[in-house]
């Protein structure tokens, strides 16, 4: 019960790998992180997992089965929110619904508690156009919410917001894990973010991608204030000057 | 503790003056008075020429005169037969060239192998004159109904497929990702996003082409018709009635802005979500 990387090597031109030989394993329940240099192929790892890539190597594993193309068990927000703007807010929520298996009622109570959690529901009947980016944001991890996915998959989400959005934002996601329990692996560019949200920080290498370092980040509290002790500094500053060393690196590389 | 006090900033007695742009706005009253005059003055010139006496009634017939043939025409019934054939033929030419058009420009800006496999010919098609193949279809199809629907196809059909696929083309990348991890397969993904999507824009794409199948059906009737808008000029024009060639003129711009309208209001009805 949990989701595996197998020797996953990605190439999008043969030679050149983006990522190398990812070995991984992620338990159920668990908040990921990833930071990276650009290069390090951090988007592409969560489009091999959304099964939006095929690995050209190796094979990826969610509870046994292995990962062949994209589905509802993974529910995937990008960085821009990517809604249907013709449909309102509920309606974008309900997509995935849609089918054959959910009734019209089941929809119905499933968008609402879906709404509810993301503290939409009074926009339900607006269009996407006329939500704030934040908002926006909310529907999009809403809608890839609505199977119960086992893994959320988060590409740079709060990547566009501005300062005092994206911290509300990082306080709403924890929020969402905490009460659903789902995977989320989360890909952003953000130290500061990515140390504060995930239990477990990935430091990608670039040219090819593959992990540098794994760390383990013990809960030091659940307020933004957090961000300000010496052991959150400790931990940020040592994440970023592995971000830095890989960036130089790939700089160098390119140069080369 | 830093503090710093700024002195309170001086509030600017008149609102400074705008930069104008090239995109400047007028009142909504100047805008209709504006609307009315492109209409009003090219009329009252019309009719102080036909009044003055310079030109000659026979090549400019004045206002009245072009009421009472239109009056006549109506009364004897002429008119609406007219009208009513030509619009028919409208329906069936324009209709069956979106019956084929909508669904092949679809095909080509969803499915990989459509473009290369019809762009190449109905480039080459859509620059040929669509009028040129009047006497071709009157050779292959006579000069009943079936020439005339088959010219209208001919004008419209690969200007709107192609129109339609660029449409199509323009669905962004993402929201067919996000409709995949959604468990969307390719049908779903075509019928629940990649077509209401496109659907202002093909409306967009039909509202062109429409003045376009509306042109041509008076051409084709000019021709070789015995009914429709553009034979009734030409029978006029035997007899020198310059005057219900006018008024078939007014009849047939009053109506083609009528399908123009007819059409926004659907468009701006459908994508109201599309700016």
């Amino acid at each position: 019960m949990s989701l595996r990387f197998e020797g996953v090597s990605m190439a999008y031109t043969p030679g050149t790998p983006v990522l190398e030989d990812i070995d991984l394993e992620i338990p159920p329940g668990e908040f990921v992180t990833i930071v990276g240099a650009s290069g390090s192929g951090k988007s592409t790892l969560l489009s091999l997992v959304a099964g939006l890539t095929r690995a050209t190597k190796g094979r990826i594993v969610l509870d046994g089965r292995t990962v062949e193309g994209p589905g509802p068990d993974r529910g995937m927000a990008f960085q821009t929110p990517s809604l249907y703007p013709w449909r309102t807010v509920a309606r974008n929520v309900a997509f995935a619904l849609e089918t054959r298996g959910f009734s019209r009622q089941a929809r119905q109570e499933r968008v609402a508690w879906l709404l509810e959690e993301v503290g939409l529901t009074e926009h339900a009947a607006k269009l996407p156009g006329s939500l704030s980016g934040g908002q926006q944001q909310r529907v999009s991890i809403a809608r890839a919410l609505a199977r119960s996915p086992k893994v959320l998959l988060l590409d740079e989400p709060f990547g566009a917001l501005d300062v005092q959005t994206k911290e509300d934002m990082q306080l709403f996601i924890r929020q969402v894990w905490q009460d659903l329990g789902t995977t989320v692996v989360m890909v952003t560019h953000d130290v500061e973010e990515a140390v504060f949200l995930g239990r477990r920080v990935l430091v990608l290498a670039s040219d090819p991608g593959r992990v540098a370092r794994d760390l383990r980040v013990e809960p030091l509290g659940d307020g933004l204030e957090v961000k300000r002790t010496p052991e959150f500094l400790a931990v940020r500053a040592q994440v970023e000057d592995l971000v830095r060393r890989e960036h130089r690196a790939h700089l160098a590389a390119a140069r080369a | 503790m830093v503090s710093v006090e700024s002195p309170p900033v001086e509030r600017a007695a008149a609102p400074a003056p705008r930069v104008k742009l090239l995109k400047t706005e007028v009142s909504r009253r100047t805008a209709w008075i504006l609307r009315v005059a492109s209409v009003a003055v090219p009329f009252a010139i019309w009719w102080a020429v036909s009044g003055s006496g310079i030109v000659p009634d026979r090549f400019l017939p004045a206002p009245p005169q072009v009421w009472a043939a239109f009056t006549d025409m109506v009364a004897s019934g002429d008119l609406q037969n007219d009208l009513l054939a030509s619009l028919g033929r409208i329906g069936a030419g324009f209709g069956l060239a979106i019956l084929i058009s909508v669904p092949l420009g679809f095909l080509m800006g969803t499915v990989g192998w459509a473009q290369p496999l019809f762009e190449p010919i109905i480039g080459i098609l859509r620059y040929l004159p669509a009028s040129a193949f009047i006497p071709l279809l009157i050779i292959w199809l006579g000069i009943g109904e079936t020439s005339k629907i088959a010219l209208l196809v001919l004008g419209v059909v690969f200007f709107n497929t192609l129109m339609t696929a660029d449409v199509v083309r323009q669905v962004p990348r993402r929201l067919l990702d996000v409709s995949a991890t959604l468990g969307a397969g390719r049908a779903r993904v075509a019928a629940r996003v990649v077509f209401p999507h496109s659907l202002p824009g093909i409306l967009d794409a039909l509202r062109v082409n429409a003045a376009v199948a509306y042109n041509l059906v008076v051409v084709a009737e000019l021709i070789a018709a015995t009914s429709g808008l553009g034979y009734r000029i030409t029978r006029a024009q035997r007899f020198l009635q310059t005057d219900k060639i006018f008024a078939i003129l007014i009849v047939i711009g009053l109506i083609g802005l009528t399908i123009d309208v007819t059409l926004r209001v659907v468009r701006a009805r459908v994508g109201r979500w599309s700016v």
